[in-house]
Formats: structure tokens, sequence, C-alpha cells
């Protein structure tokens, strides 16, 4: 094939500027009369007699990206035969690079954290499609008003299809100073790994630094099984203490005890106030003592380090619950069953969390209520009241949060909580059906009708009409 | 071009008919029937003549173990398939016996070979179950892709010159990819006697132009086959396996 240039036309897509060179591609602006709509086509470099592995990346970035869809992805449109043109086309992704944006880090910690509920949230919808990116890096996440975008599947893997590519070669593929450690010995299915990689990311963002620099041999990405990073906040003074639970978290070297899924790790950055935070930090004597018994017991298999693959737990059950129970009235057998049913569900998976949420009604006019006859907020009543309702669960603090909300409609306020918290299943209860209740709609109802994930309606059995 | 493949069959007419039914609404252009026609269940005699209209209609048929030990008796099988081959054989018609007799041992249709076993010495029946034999396999013949059964076990092989084989087990009903820098070998399911441990029946559809391979699975009455088998006086495993696939 004739090298490409500006005004070359490939399969109907004429090229227009030249965006970067990177090692394996070009990348080019460019139209086609039937794609409305600005373009990029990704040209790989396959030289003839070039590394063979690179062909096979390139077929694998084709079968994967055209398997997925929606707003975290640039939008697949066709692809070249491999033996004839190889290229893929794609939509246009408009918005920064986090290349470009990192450049500048340390950022602000509130920008950190806004980037890092994006980048999980597409994280989250890949996920979702069976895919794990392996190579997530500031190069390859663009930065849009409507969230983040993932670049660049040449190193991913489809749950669904076979991994021609990790076949080709028994080193690491990844990018070192993001490359999680099950990643260094060589497994590549586990989503589990892309949250070390955000990890990386969130710590780098915070403090301007790169956890594990970037080594350039295998053993040097290695050290990261058995060596941890510097705590963030001993590298960035300023830096919460609930982002750096976060980014630890993230970064465990056991994969079973990172994040449940990106969605709960998006949940926690989204509210700090309910991180759980380490009383205090292990001090270096601790820390040294801790080192010298990893060094006991160093002659473990390195796979055992990294912990068990945490696919098949993701499919045990729902990660993120959200129960919401009417206490307005105090505890009774309504909130009792809803409380029972949630405990069966967490039960399906115990890396699951909890969110439980109750309504304070606040009237549309007039003045709302906030204390009660003896002047005690209402707020926190019910907050207490919450917390005393689902105390029989015992869940460990970081399992579980509370959440308070004032709202006119119990109902939107349900439905809003769990569309901004990418909640994966509801619990809710319905009272006995009443002459008002079916002539006004029940909040169940409504929650059922409009809910975009899963939803159980609880209700006493027999329970006399109200 | 979109191939159904129907491969092992083993004179199953309960799955037989049910995945003939679920091929017909996916309208494929061609359809093969890859072999082990009979043999093992209860009704050789109706698969045989459906498998003659068939090929009348236009399908490719080939041969395999079961089909050729049902006309010129068996050697070298299991006890169960020995005793059901002498039973097959003892059903089938002089009709029904020289169809079978008369097919051959394998097929062409583009870059694809089609063959019972492994395209490695047809005749002698080895099975594709690992990488050694994907390889020798392939290296038997020029074709990139070969469509084989004869394990029952639904796997793709993907081969590059100088590397090992990679093996994938396609997933059920969803289409595994083809790649265009490997040839393959693609070992499809049985219809009437799986053993993957999914007791409905596989068939294959090959589609050339979308480079994809999927294992179709349809769920049929095992139960009856089952029963037809112990009516038969056939070994009871016969009709056991059929209701865990296996």
């Amino acid at each position: 094939m004739e090298r490409p240039h500006t005004g070359s036309v490939i399969d109907g897509f004429t090229l227009g500027e030249r965006l970067k060179a990177g090692g394996m591609a070009s990348l080019w602006h460019a139209r086609h009369p039937e794609h409305p709509g600005p373009l990029v086509v990704k040209i790989p470099v396959l030289d003839p007699g070039a590394d063979v592995s690179a062909i096979v990346g390139y077929e694998t970035e084709v079968l994967i990206h055209k398997r997925l869809s929606g707003p975290h992805v640039p939008r697949f449109v066709a692809s070249g035969d491999l033996s004839r043109l190889p290229f893929i086309a794609m939509g246009l992704v408009a918005g920064t690079s986090l290349a470009d944006r990192i450049r500048q880090a340390p950022l602000p910690f509130a920008e950190v954290q806004r980037i890092g509920i994006a980048i999980a949230t597409a994280l989250a919808d890949l996920h979702r499609q069976n895919v794990v990116h392996l190579d997530l890096k500031p190069e390859n996440v663009i930065l849009t008003e409507k969230g983040a975008v993932l670049l660049d599947f040449g190193l991913a893997r489809h749950a669904e299809l076979p991994d021609l590519l990790g076949e080709e070669s028994s080193e690491p593929m990844g990018t070192s100073a993001y490359i999680a450690p099950e990643q260094v010995l060589g497994e590549r299915s586990d989503p589990a790994s892309d949250l070390f990689a955000l990890g990386c990311l969130l710590y780098q963002m915070a403090s301007g630094e790169e956890p594990f620099g970037r080594p350039k041999t295998v053993p040097g990405m290695k050290r990261r099984l058995y060596h941890a990073p510097k705590p963030l906040r001993a590298v960035s003074e300023q830096a919460p203490a609930w982002l750096e639970a976060i980014v630890s978290r993230c970064l465990e070297v056991d994969r079973g005890r990172r994040y449940a899924d990106a969605t709960r790790l998006a949940f926690d950055l989204r509210h700090p106030e309910q991180v759980t935070v380490a009383r205090k930090r292990p001090t270096a004597e601790e820390r040294s003592l801790g080192k010298r018994l990893v060094d006991l017991f160093q002659k473990r298999d390195e796979a055992d380090v990294t912990g068990a693959p945490t696919v098949a737990r993701r499919k045990a059950g729902p990660s993120l619950v959200l129960t919401a129970v009417d206490l307005s009235e105090g505890p009774d057998a309504l909130a009792a069953t809803i409380l029972a049913e949630t405990s069966r569900l967490l039960a399906a998976r115990p890396d699951s969390s909890l969110a439980c949420l109750t309504v304070l009604k606040t009237e549309i006019l007039g003045e709302t209520r906030t204390v009660d006859a003896e002047g005690r907020s209402l707020y926190i009543g019910r907050l207490v009241a919450l917390k005393d309702w689902a105390r029989p669960l015992h869940l460990p603090e970081d399992r579980v949060s509370y959440h308070v909300i004032e709202a006119v409609s119990a109902a939107d306020a349900i439905l809003r909580y769990a569309e901004h918290n990418d909640i994966d299943h509801i619990v809710l209860g319905a009272r006995s059906s009443s002459a008002v209740r079916r002539h006004l709609g029940s909040v169940s109802t409504k929650v059922v009708a409009e809910a975009h994930c899963s939803v159980s309606v609880v209700r006493v059995k027999g329970g006399s009409e109200e | 071009m979109r191939i159904a493949i129907l491969s092992d069959i083993h004179a199953n007419r309960e799955a037989f008919e049910a995945v003939l039914a679920a091929a017909r609404r996916l309208a494929p252009d061609r359809l093969v029937l890859l072999g082990d026609i009979v043999g093992y269940g209860p009704e050789p005699g109706f698969c045989a003549d459906a498998a003659r209209e068939l090929v009348a209609a236009g399908a490719i048929a080939i041969r395999g173990n079961h089909d050729e030990a049902a006309v010129h008796g068996p050697s070298g099988m299991t006890p169960n398939a020995h005793e059901a081959a002498l039973w097959t054989g003892a059903q089938l018609s002089p009709e029904q016996k020289a169809f079978l007799g008369g097919l051959l041992l394998t097929a062409e249709l583009g870059s694809v070979l089609f063959v019972h076993a492994s395209a490695r010495d047809p005749a002698a029946w080895h099975y594709v179950r690992d990488l050694r034999s994907a390889e020798a396999c392939l290296a038997a013949t020029d074709a990139a892709t070969v469509v084989c059964g004869h394990t029952h076990l639904p796997t793709i092989f993907y081969a590059r010159a100088g590397r090992e084989p990679v093996a994938f087990i396609p997933l059920r009903n969803v289409p595994a990819p083809l790649s265009a820098v490997h040839r393959h070998v693609v070992v499809v399911g049985a219809v009437g006697q799986p053993r993957d441990g999914d007791p409905a029946a596989c068939f294959t559809l090959l589609d050339t132009r979308t480079r994809e391979v999927t294992m179709v699975r349809v769920p049929y009455d095992t139960q009856e086959t089952a029963r037809k088998i112990r009516a038969a006086g056939l070994p009871d495993w016969l009709g056991l396996r059929l209701q865990i696939g296996r």
C-alpha cells in the first residue's frame, strides 16, 4: 500500500490532517460521504516483515472495537481488510486528552475526583460490555463535556473472544507505569486490572508522581508485587485522607481486595464523606516489620500474591444495592421485610455493598419543618433510625453507606439517586393496596416503571388494607 | 456464504428434526452433514433417509466411522459403540446402506475442507482434541480452514506457522471470529450426542463473509430419545448420556 498522506483516499475515506504518530499506527482526520461527521482513521504500521504480533494486535483491536458501543468509546465506523488495506475508521472524539491535563499535575483534588469519577464510569460501561482495556493510561483517555472516552483497544481482552494476542508473547503486555501486578504475570482477563491502572492515574493526578515509576524490565515491573508505593499523603501532604484510602484500595496487589467493580469505585469518589479511612497509618517501623514478614513468605508462588481472578464473583450478584426504606412512622413490618430481602441479595456476593436511603418529605409550599416538637433535628433523627434499621445486617463500615434525602417526591429521589450512582439493584417496599394508592399511584410503581436497573418490590404477605 | 454444519447426528431423530428446523430458520446457503449420521441412536433408518433426501436437495454429506461400521461391521470400537453398530447394521435396508457406504470421506467448499475426524488420514478416524492433533490435521492439507466433528466437543484451534495453536471453546450461540492471519480447525459439536456437558443438540453456522462461526444450541426432548433407546434394547448408558450431555 502507498504511504498515506493528506488527501489520500482509502476505501472512500479521505484523509485530512495528520493527528499524531504513535509507534504502532498513524492517526488522521478523515471524512467519508456516507458516514457523517468528522472521523479519525487509524492506520497500523505493518511493514512487510514487521512483527506479526502487530498484525494480530490490529485484528484484535478491530474485533473488540466493533463490538463496543455507547458514549465512552469512539463510534466504530469501518475497518479495512487486513491483507489489503488495514485501517480502523471511527468517530472523532472532541475533548482534552488526559495526557495534556496530567502534565499539569498535581491537579486540584476536586478535579482529580471529577476525572476519576468520569474514568470509573467509562470503565464500568466497558466492563459491562465484557471488555477489559488493559492499557489504561493518560494517552488513552479523552475528557469530554459528557464524560471520559477510552481509546485504543489494541491490548484489550473480550471475555467472549479467543485471546490470540495474549498467546503471541509471554512478556507482560501493557504500559509499565500503570500495569497491574497480575498483568505483569501474564493474566489478561480481569477487570480489576483496569482499576489498578486507574489507581495509578489518581495517584499521579493528585501528586504529579507515578506511583511505580516507569521500570523498563520485567523484574522492575514485578517489584510492585512486593513493594507498595509511598502512601499518597507522603508524596502530597495536602491530599485528603479519603483520596489516599481510595487510591490504596485500587492499588491492592491482591485483586480480590480492590474495589468490587468500577461502579463501586465511582461511588466512593462521589461520596468521599462515606469512605472508611484507616484511623492511623502504619508507622515506618511497623511497615518494616510487615515487610520482614512478607520476605518470610516471599517464596510463595507469585500468582498467589495477586489473588484469585475476580471474574466469577462479578457474576454472582449485584455489586451495588440501593435499599429505600420508609421510616417516617418508625420501624414496622414492611421495614423488616425489606431488611430480609436486602440481606438475601447481599449474601449472593460477599464484596457487594449497600446504600441505605430514606426520604425526608418536604412540602412544595410553605415552610418545611426541620425539627420535631422537642426541637430535635428531623434529619439527624432519621439518620439514627436508618442506621438502627440496618444494624442487624452487621455490615462492616466499608460495605454500607447511609443517605437521608430531603425531597418532595420519594420516587423521584430514589430514581435520581440510583441513576446518579449507577446502582445495580433497588429494593423497596410496597404498602398493601388501598383506594387512595391505586388512584394516586405508589412510589414503588413509579420506581419500577422508570428505573434503569433491576428492582425488587417487597410486601408484607397478607398485610391488611391500610 | 453461510453454511450450516450438522455433525454426529447418531440416529437421534428428535435432535435431528429440532436442529433442521432451527437451521432452516437461519436460511443458510449450504447444508453439510459431517458424518456419523447413524450409530448409537434408535432411528438409523429415519436419519439415513432424511439425509439422503437432503443430499438430493443439494446438501453435502460425508462419511463418519459409525456410518462405515453400520455398513461394513464395527472394528476397534468401544463395547457400547460396537453393540450399537451391529444393531444399526441390522436395522438398515440395502438402499440405506448403499447411501451411507457411498459417502465420500472429505468435501471442499472454497478454502474450507470438511472431514469427519481429521484431515490427517481421514479413514483412520484420528480425534482432533488437543494442540498436537490440530497441528497434524492442518499439516495434512492446504485448506485455510478444516471443519471436523467426531469428538462431540466444540473447539476452535487457531494456528499460525511456527507457533503453537491456540484452542478456544466457543460459547453457545455467540459467534466466534475466525482470524485473517491464522488457519483454523473448527471442531463442531454433535447434533445427536453432545458430550460437552450441555445436553442441547448442537449445529454450527459458518459465515465465510463475516468470518464467524457459531455453535447453535437447540434443546430437544432427550427423554423421548432415551425411551426409544431403551425400547430398542440398546445399552441404557446411551440414553442416559443424552440427558446429561456427556
